[in-house]
C-alpha cells in the first residue's frame, strides 16, 4: 500500500475509533443535566443514584476521548503536512477555538463532576455538569465548522500559485457559517443524542431483563426513551435537509449516495442496492424511480446531476458511499420505530414483561454507533477524491517527508493499542453494568436552598 | 522591537505551552515516581493527587497544538511531519498515561493494578523524554530544505544535545512533581516524597549545569539575543535563583513555596527558550536561510487578529476555571468513594 491509503487509513482508523466517545460525552451529557435537574427540583434520591451511575459511565467515555482526541489535534501535522499549510489560515483557527472554548470548559468542570460531590453545593454540581455538557457541545461545533469548511469551502480566497498556494481567510462569519455547517451540526448533535439515550436505554433494558434495579432502570429508561423519540424523528429531519443541502452544494457526492450516473436525467432511489462501478450503474436493487427527484423537488420528473456531470477522476468511490448511505438511512428509520414503539409500551407498562423487545432495546445501542459512523463513511468518502472540496485533492494534501514504513509501523501501532483500548472499555463498561448503581440511604436527600 | 500581530501570538503560543509544561509537568513528574511507592493506597494517593486536574492540563498541550496550527501552519506542518515518530511515539506515551490513571483503580486484582501503574509510569516518563528531545531538536535546529521541509531522519533527533534536553525534561519533571506531592500528601507517603526531593533537585541540577554549559558552548545562536541586550540576562539570573531556591524552601519546610519556585524556573527556561528563538520558529541547520520565522510562517493578519480576538474572550475564561479548579481542590488528598 502507498503512503496515501496508509494514511488515509490511519485516519480512518483514528477518527472511527475517537468517535465512538465524544458522541457518548454530549448524548450523555445532556442526559445528565437532564437527570440532576430533576433531582434538583424533586430531592429525590432515585435521581441522585441515577446521576451518579451515569457519571460513572461519563467518565469511562471521557477519557477514551480525550485519550484517542489528541491524536486527532496533531494528525493533520504529521499525516497531512501540506494540507495543514494549505488550510491552516482558516481550517486552524477552528481547532484553537475548539481548545479555548471547549476543552478547558469540558475538563475544568469535568473535576467538579467527577470529584466534587461532596466540595461543592449540589447546585454547584448541577452547574457543573451543565457546563461540562455545553463544553462537549461546543466542541462538536468548532470541528463540524472545520469539517465543513472541508466539504463546502466558503469565505475566503486562495493566495499563492503552484506549492505556495493556500487558503486565507476572507470573511470568518462565512468560514463559520459555510453552507453545509448548519445542516450537519444540527445531524451530528442529535446523532450523538441518540448514541448517549440507547446507550443509556441499553443497559436500563438489560437490568429489567435480569429483574435487577427496577425502579432505577425504569425511572432512567423513561428519560432515555423520552430523548430518543424526539432525537430519532428530528434526525429524520435534519438528515433530509442535509440531503436537499447537498444536491445543492455538492451534487456528485449526493448522485453517489443514490448510484445516479445519468449526467442529468429524474433520479431514483433505493431501498438497497449493489452498484457496479465498471459498468456505472445499478446492477440490481429495490427502486423507487423518480423518488430522489420528488424527495428533493417535489417533482419526480425533474432532472438531477450525476455522477457523469464530472470526468471519471474527480468522482468519488461510488459503492461504499452508496452502501454507508444506505445502511445509515435504515438504521435512522429502524430506530424511529423502536424508540416509538418502546416508548408507547412502556406508557402503557407492557415493556417491562416483554423480553423480545427489551433484548432488542439491549442491542439498540449499536444502532447509532453504527449509523454515526456509516453517516461519517459516506459524507467523508463521498467527498472525495477532494481532502478541500474541488480546490485540493487528497493526493495532494499529504506530508512530503513521510515515508510508507513511517505510517505502517503507526498504522499497526494504532490498531493493536486500539484494538486493546476497545475490549478494555467492554470489558469495563460490562463490570460496570453488572455491579449496578450504588444502593443509596433513603435519607439521602437535598437540602433545598431557599 | 516591534509588537505585532506575530510577535503577540509567538509570544500567546509560547504561554500555551509553558502553561503545558508548568502544570502536566508535575502530572508527569508524580508518574516518573509513581513506581518508587509500594503499596496500593500510596499509590492512589499519586493518582489522586493529580486525579481533578491531569485532563484540563492537557489541554494546555491540545489548544497549545491549535493555536499553533492557527497561527503558524507552517511551523505545525513542518515539524510535526518531520517529527513524525517521535510524535507518534508521544501520542501513544500520553494515551496510555491518560487510560491508566482511569482504568486502575477499577479493578481489584493485583496483575491489573501493576499492569497499569507500569503504563501510567513508563508512559509519563517517555512523555518527558520525547517532549525534551523536540525541544532539545528545535533549540539545536533540524535540517531543513529550502522548502521548509524537515530533510532529516528519526535516528538523527537523538544527538547528544537533543538526549541531553530529552533527560534534562524528565529530571525537571520529576522535581516538581516530587514537590507537587509533598505539597499534596500526608503521613507516611509525604515523609517518603520528602526524602526524594532533595535527590530529585540534585539529579536535576546536574543536567542543569551540563545542558546550560552545552547550550554556551555548542548553540551559540540560541544566546545572541541575551549577548546583545545585557538587561535579558536578567531572565538567566532568575530562573538561577528560581532554582537555588528549591532546596532552600523544602529545608524550611515551605512546600508551596518551593513548588513556586520550581515553576517560575520552568517559565524563566520557556522565557529563556523563546527569547533564544525569536524570531525564528524553526531555526534551520545547516542553512539557517532556509529557517522559518515568526513572519515567514505565520497565517494571515486576518486570521492572526480572528484569533486574538478568541484568546482575548478566552484567556480570561480559562484562567477563571483553572484557578477555581486548584482551589477547590486545594489542600491535602484524601481518599474517598469517588476517587481513583
Amino acid at each position: 500500500m502507498d503512503v496515501l491509503t496508509l494514511s488515509r487509513l490511519q485516519f480512518a482508523v483514528t477518527i472511527g475509533f475517537h468517535y465512538i466517545f465524544p458522541t457518548l460525552s454530549i448524548g450523555l451529557g445532556l442526559l445528565l443535566v437532564i437527570m440532576e435537574g430533576i433531582y434538583l427540583r424533586t430531592g429525590k434520591s432515585l435521581y441522585h443514584q441515577m446521576t451518579r451511575f451515569w457519571v460513572k459511565v461519563f467518565g469511562l467515555t471521557f477519557v477514551l476521548g480525550v485519550a484517542t482526541g489528541i491524536v486527532m489535534e496533531f494528525e493533520f501535522g504529521t499525516n497531512w503536512a501540506t494540507y495543514s499549510r494549505y488550510v491552516g489560515d482558516v481550517f486552524g483557527s477552528a481547532l484553537a477555538a475548539e481548545g479555548i472554548f471547549a476543552f478547558f470548559l469540558e475538563s475544568g468542570f469535568l473535576a467538579l463532576l467527577l470529584f466534587g460531590w461532596d466540595k461543592v453545593s449540589p447546585r454547584m454540581h448541577f452547574l457543573s455538569t451543565v457546563c461540562v455538557a455545553l463544553g462537549a457541545h461546543f466542541s462538536a461545533i468548532w470541528i463540524v465548522v472545520a469539517n465543513s469548511w472541508q466539504q463546502t469551502p466558503a469565505g475566503f480566497h486562495i493566495v499563492g500559485e503552484g506549492i505556495t498556494a493556500r487558503a486565507e481567510v476572507v470573511d470568518f462569519w462565512q468560514v463559520i457559517f459555510n453552507p453545509s455547517f448548519l445542516d450537519r451540526i444540527s445531524h451530528v448533535y442529535i446523532g450523538c443524542w441518540q448514541a448517549g439515550a440507547f446507550l443509556v436505554i441499553s443497559i436500563s433494558a438489560y437490568y429489567l431483563l435480569k429483574n435487577r434495579h427496577i425502579d432505577f432502570a425504569k425511572a432512567s429508561l423513561k428519560i432515555a426513551l423520552g430523548l430518543a423519540v424526539v432525537a430519532s424523528v428530528l434526525q429524520l429531519v435534519t438528515g433530509h435537509s442535509s440531503a436537499v443541502g447537498i444536491s445543492k452544494n455538492q451534487p456528485v457526492k449526493l448522485a453517489a449516495f443514490e448510484g445516479h450516473y445519468e449526467e442529468s436525467a429524474p433520479a431514483d432511489m433505493y431501498l438497497f442496492g449493489w452498484i457496479n462501478e465498471e459498468k456505472e450503474e445499478v446492477s440490481f436493487g429495490i427502486r423507487f424511480p423518480g423518488m430522489l427527484s420528488y424527495i428533493l423537488y417535489g417533482d419526480s420528473k425533474r432532472a438531477v446531476t450525476g455522477l457523469r456531470s464530472v470526468s471519471p477522476e474527480d468522482r468519488p468511490p461510488v459503492n461504499i458511499t452508496f452502501q454507508a448511505y444506505h445502511f445509515m438511512v435504515l438504521i435512522g428509520f429502524s430506530l424511529i420505530f423502536l424508540s416509538i414503539l418502546g416508548s408507547f409500551m412502556f406508557w402503557r407498562g407492557k415493556l417491562v414483561n416483554n423480553k423480545l423487545v427489551l433484548k432488542i432495546l439491549v442491542a439498540s445501542v449499536l444502532g447509532p454507533q453504527i449509523a454515526n459512523q456509516l453517516g461519517w463513511m459516506a459524507a467523508e468518502v463521498g467527498r472525495q477524491p477532494w481532502i478541500v472540496y474541488q480546490l485540493l485533492r487528497t493526493s495532494e494534501g499529504l506530508s512530503r517527508v513521510v515515508h510508507q514504513e513511517q505510517v505502517m509501523v503507526s498504522l499497526i501501532l494504532f490498531g493493536v493499542i486500539y484494538s486493546l483500548l476497545f475490549a478494555l472499555f467492554i470489558f469495563l463498561l460490562d463490570r460496570k453494568i453488572k455491579h449496578g448503581p450504588l444502593e443509596e440511604e433513603p435519607t439521602v436527600t437535598l437540602h433545598r436552598a431557599g | 522591537m516591534m509588537l505585532d500581530l506575530n510577535t503577540i501570538w509567538f509570544v500567546l503560543v509560547g504561554i500555551l505551552f509553558t502553561g503545558y509544561v508548568v502544570l502536566d509537568g508535575f502530572d508527569l513528574g508524580i508518574g516518573a515516581l509513581h513506581l518508587l511507592t509500594k503499596t496500593d493506597e500510596e499509590r492512589r494517593i499519586m493518582l489522586n493527587s493529580i486525579g481533578p486536574v491531569w485532563d484540563g492540563n492537557e489541554v494546555w498541550l491540545v489548544t497549545g497544538g491549535g493555536a499553533l496550527f492557527a497561527a503558524f501552519p507552517m511551523v505545525y506542518a513542518t515539524v510535526l511531519s518531520g517529527f513524525y515518530m517521535a510524535i507518534m511515539l508521544l501520542l501513544i506515551s500520553l494515551i496510555f498515561r491518560a487510560v491508566a490513571i482511569e482504568f486502575r483503580s477499577k479493578e481489584p486484582m493485583k496483575w491489573w493494578r501493576q499492569m497499569w501503574d507500569i503504563s501510567f509510569s513508563i508512559g509519563s516518563i517517555l512523555s518527558s523524554f520525547l517532549i525534551g528531545i523536540v525541544l532539545g531538536n528545535i533549540i539545536w535546529g533540524i535540517p531543513l530544505d529550502a522548502e521548509h521541509e524537515f530533510v532529516g531522519t528519526f535516528s538523527s533527533l537523538f544527538h547528544p544535545y537533543a538526549l541531553l534536553v530529552g533527560v534534562m525534561a524528565v529530571a525537571l519533571f520529576t522535581m516538581h512533581g516530587a514537590i507537587y506531592g509533598v505539597l499534596k500528601t500526608e503521613g507516611g507517603i509525604n515523609a517518603k516524597i520528602r526524602g526524594w526531593v532533595n535527590n530529585t533537585i540534585i539529579f536535576f541540577i546536574i543536567c542543569y549545569v551540563t545542558t546550560t554549559m552545552a547550550t554556551l558552548l555548542y548553540v551559540p545562536h540560541m544566546m545572541e539575543h541575551i549577548r546583545n541586550h545585557p538587561p535579558l540576562f536578567g531572565i538567566a539570573l532568575l530562573n538561577m535563583l528560581a532554582i537555588a531556591n528549591i532546596p532552600r524552601e523544602i529545608h524550611h519546610a515551605r512546600e508551596f513555596r518551593a513548588f513556586l519556585s520550581s515553576s517560575a524556573s520552568i517559565v524563566a527556561f520557556m522565557a529563556l527558550f523563546g527569547l533564544g528563538m525569536f524570531p525564528d520558529m524553526v531555526y534551520s541547520n545547516p542553512n539557517p536561510e532556509f529557517s522559518l520565522t515568526l513572519y515567514t510562517a505565520a497565517s494571515s493578519q486576518k486570521t492572526l487578529s480572528i484569533i486574538l480576538i478568541f484568546a482575548l474572550i478566552g484567556m480570561p475564561l480559562v484562567i477563571a476555571y483553572t484557578v477555581s479548579i486548584y482551589w477547590i481542590f486545594r489542600g491535602k488528598v484524601k481518599l474517598d468513594l469517588t476517587s481513583y
